[in-house]
């Protein structure tokens, strides 16, 4: 399931949620993505969604990594609009027979979120807000997946 | 037809959703128009990088619009 908020939400709460029921499942691997404060340089992280776009593109990577890894479900859960630090601004989840493919596919899913997944991301700090784009880095880091 | 703008765009404009009527045949009828009112946006939207979608799906070259069409401007995308 793919969930965009606004709003704060409770990593523990969905995971429990995410887990119960599963007598059959075997492994759940999650992240927990945290605003971070930079030592004050960062007051405030703003991420702008397109509502409809963001959460099918997310939903078509969630299937790749279904595939890929032979998942059973998996959970995306990403904030956007303004994110104080210390929030969670993402919840991945990966329920899977067995451990290992458990953990890959949430880090494939989260290097495909930070690096790819259809947010515009401003941060707020003392000397004024800025646009976060992709660096070089970034760009040659998407080549991993294709 | 409605214009979405997203990310450094919205605030280049200062505007995020404007509706047209009547619409622009294409695409690019839209870009025009676009940077006839504001040279600096014209200009944005033909930058690196920069995507249009119509109706939520990406759109590579020139397309014709419907009345009814979403079009969206999205700059290089972040990632969360």
């Amino acid at each position: 399931m793919i969930r965009l908020t606004t709003e704060p939400f409770e990593p523990g709460v969905e995971l429990t949620a995410f887990c119960a029921g599963r007598a059959e499942t075997g492994a759940v691997a999650s992240f927990v993505g945290i605003a971070r404060g930079e030592g004050g340089q960062a007051t405030a992280l703003e991420l702008e969604a397109y509502p409809g776009f963001t959460d099918a593109e997310i939903g078509r990577m969630a299937e790749a990594a279904t595939a890929r890894f032979s998942l059973q479900d998996v959970l995306v859960i990403h904030r956007h609009g303004p994110i104080a630090p210390g929030e969670a601004i993402v919840l991945v989840a990966c329920a899977s027979s067995h451990r290992r493919e458990a953990f890959e596919a949430c880090d494939y899913l989260m290097d495909y979120l930070k690096s790819r997944a259809p947010f515009w991301k401003k941060e707020h700090g003392p000397g004024g807000a800025r646009w976060v784009e992709p660096t070089p880095r970034d760009l040659e880091d998407l080549k991993r997946w294709d | 037809m409605r214009v979405l703008l997203f990310g450094r765009l919205g605030d280049l404009a200062g505007w995020r959703e404007r509706s047209f009527e009547p619409p622009p045949a294409t695409l690019s009828d839209l870009k025009r128009l676009l940077a006839a009112a504001d040279a600096a946006l014209g200009a944005a939207l033909s930058g690196p990088g920069v995507q249009a979608a119509i109706d939520r799906a990406i759109v590579r070259g020139d397309a014709a619009l419907s009345p009814s069409a979403e079009v969206a401007f999205l700059p290089p995308m972040s990632g969360g």
